[in-house]
């Protein structure tokens, strides 16, 4: 089952990583590291079933 | 009066030269119980399954033998253990190149090698590299050694069908040949006419799917080079000869080199030798003496009939599907059809099965051709990925892989070709929940070390009741069909492969080695339920 009640531990510490991560570069390299990001959380997730659903869920947000 | 029939390819092999038939001289069309169509690896390994079980069969084909050129490579376990059957395998294996290490580049780096290596205690290495025309010869071989055991098996070269006309109790055909046309009739009729199926043309029948916007050049190469027997693939290659470059050995000092062209290019002028020559130059690095042996360009599909059978028309191997080359499951799904469809066609040519029994050949092939479709559109997917975000994300697994062992299972460059388990099919039997799921109802059997030879080599002539840790009757009568009995000890491989938690077991095995059913104890009355519903008479 995908979590999607609150689950971070430190949202907006999380959030302004994520933004410093990208921080000074160009749109295709920001790019390229979002789907390396995408792909270690996928495996760190492992679950098919999960995964699938949290796909549909970025499709479309109203879908909960 | 001569009738000229130029040959659409060279022949590598000249193996059933023409000969006018009396049936080309009868009065009224001469009627066989069953016609193959087509010649190739598909056709052949049909004719000699069918012919080992005692069904004449007759087999036409437009040429006089093997083509010439580079097709299927890369054969794998299965159907090496199909062609032991069949009494092909030996020369297969001595002429093969074996291999077990891949290696992965992206661009200028090695992202990972792998091993293969394979479970032990198997007759059959993982797969073998062979040139087509090699893997057919050795097939009519067996043919030849068949029928000089009595094997009813007629090979008719030059013998072009030209016509096909369905009717209730047999199919009528138009053959042209050297000498002119004449008709014959079939009570089956196999297709084996390879992808573009004249007999589905005729027969109005559609063959739908995906075709794959890329070119792909194939140089085979000859060179006495001392490279290792290794298969190197390139994603995004330094040496720019292709978006994607494979190298894999074949036997006599041959190469298989592939560059993925891309979509829109110049065909007459790609295959230029000098313009072949720049890119495998630029790939094998300076100083490196070869030869083109053979070279042609591709474009790949995935598609299928929506049925392969068709009343008393049956399709087998490329005419009924058709994949790209990545995981090579081109003939080596084709022969997974023929294993399953000669022992259900004998048992209705013989009146001892129903003809339902043949809408399991559809049911259980049309399984294994959506597995085959669906793997093959994912290699290719990843190999040339058809969207600015694919190849970003492609990029992004290949980036990972070379650090990150999670990765290097997302890269696809073809998944090796593994037989089909028929789950859900209307034949499967009981089960037994303390056993392997690998040999559950469906599955192939796996192959085991017995005292001095091998499990599967006992397995296929015909229905076989093998007991493990249970002695079973040597036969056993049902049905119209005579179960060979196989008792054995438990080995370390038996246990682990057949029993799992189970003390003992008593299977029941197709003739195609697939399982059937499975017990842990010896009940006739059960066998014989589970040998009905495996041969359609439930
Ligand atoms: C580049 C490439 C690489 C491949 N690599 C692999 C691989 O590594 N492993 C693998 O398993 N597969 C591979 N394949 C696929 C493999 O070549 C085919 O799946 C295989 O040849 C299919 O065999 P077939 O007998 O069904 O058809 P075909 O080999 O096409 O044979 C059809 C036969 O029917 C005959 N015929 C046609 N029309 C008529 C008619 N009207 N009357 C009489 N005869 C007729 C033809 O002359 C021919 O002999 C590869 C294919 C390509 C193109």
């Amino acid at each position: 089952m995908l979590i999607t009640s609150p689950n971070m531990t430190k949202p907006d510490e999380s959030y302004a990583f994520l933004i410093a991560t990208h921080e000074g570069l160009s749109e295709t390299e920001s790019h390229a590291l979002n789907a390396r990001l995408i792909l270690i959380l996928m495996n760190h997730i492992g679950d098919a079933a999960v995964l699938a659903e949290a796909m549909r869920l970025a499709r479309d947000p109203s879908a909960v | 009066m001569k009738h000229d029939m130029p040959d659409r390819y060279a022949l590598a092999f000249q193996l059933y030269p023409y000969a006018k038939s009396p049936d080309q001289a009868a009065a009224a069309p001469v009627r066989h119980p069953v016609i193959v169509v087509g010649g190739g690896p598909i056709g052949l390994a049909t004719a000699l399954d069918l012919g080992k079980r005692g069904v004449p069969v007759l087999l036409l084909d437009d040429h006089e033998g093997a083509g010439l050129g580079s097709r299927a490579l890369c054969f794998a376990k299965r159907t090496l253990e199909i062609c032991d059957r069949l009494g092909a395998a030996g020369p297969m294996l001595q002429k093969g190149v074996q291999w077990n290490l891949g290696k992965v580049f992206h661009d200028d780096r090695l992202l990972y090698e792998f091993n293969l290596l394979p479970e032990g205690g198997h007759a059959m290495p993982a797969f073998i590299n062979l040139q087509q025309p090699w893997f057919e010869k050795f097939l009519h071989d067996a043919i030849l050694a068949a029928q000089a055991e009595g094997a009813p098996i007629e090979i008719r070269g030059k013998n072009r069908v030209e016509g096909v006309t369905p009717a209730t109790d047999h199919v009528a055909l138009e053959v042209m040949t050297p000498d002119g046309p004449y008709a014959l009739e079939a009570e089956w009729l196999i297709a084996c006419d390879g992808a573009r199926s004249p007999l589905r043309g005729m027969l109005g029948l559609g063959f739908e799917g995906r075709v794959f916007e890329d070119n792909f050049l194939i140089a085979d190469v000859k060179m006495k080079a001392d490279f290792p027997t290794e298969r190197w693939f390139w994603f995004e290659p330094h040496f720019k000869s292709g978006d994607s470059a494979l190298l894999h050995k074949q036997p006599d000092d041959i190469w298989r080199i592939d560059f993925q062209l891309g979509w829109n290019i110049d065909r007459a002028k790609e295959l230029e030798p000098s313009r072949i020559r720049a890119r495998v130059d630029a790939m094998l690095g300076p100083g490196v003496e070869y030869e083109l042996d053979w070279c042609s360009i591709y474009t790949f599909q995935c598609r299928r009939m929506d049925r392969f059978r068709h009343g008393r028309v049956l399709f087998a191997g490329d005419s009924a599907h058709q994949v790209s080359p990545f995981g090579a499951r081109g003939a080596n799904s084709g022969v997974q059809d023929v294993d399953n469809l000669a022992w259900k066609l004998a048992l209705v040519v013989q009146g001892v099965a129903p003809e339902a029994l043949l809408d399991s050949y559809d049911t259980e092939r049309v399984h294994g051709a959506e597995e085959n479709i669906l793997n093959s559109t994912r290699a290719t997917d990843f190999i040339t990925p058809k969207t600015p975000v694919s190849k970003m994300f492609r990029n992004a697994v290949l980036a990972l892989a070379g650090t990150l062992p999670f990765a290097r299972t997302v890269v696809n460059s073809g998944r090796l070709s593994l037989p089909c388990t028929y789950d859900g099919s209307v034949l499967n039997g009981a089960d037994h929940a303390a056993m392997p799921a690998r040999t559950r109802p469906g599955s192939p059997c796996p192959d085991a070390p017995l005292d001095g030879c091998w499990l599967l080599a006992r397995l296929g002539r015909g229905f076989t009741l093998m007991g493990i840790g249970i002695g079973v009757p040597e036969t056993m009568a049902a049905h119209g069909v005579t179960v060979e009995g196989l008792s054995l000890d438990p080995t370390p491989e038996l246990v682990a492969r057949y029993l799992g938690g189970a003390e003992r077991g008593v299977y029941l095995i197709r003739p195609d080695q697939h399982v059937a059913a499975r017990w842990d104890h010896l009940d006739a009355a059960a066998v014989a339920a589970a040998l009905a519903r495996a041969i359609g008479k439930e």
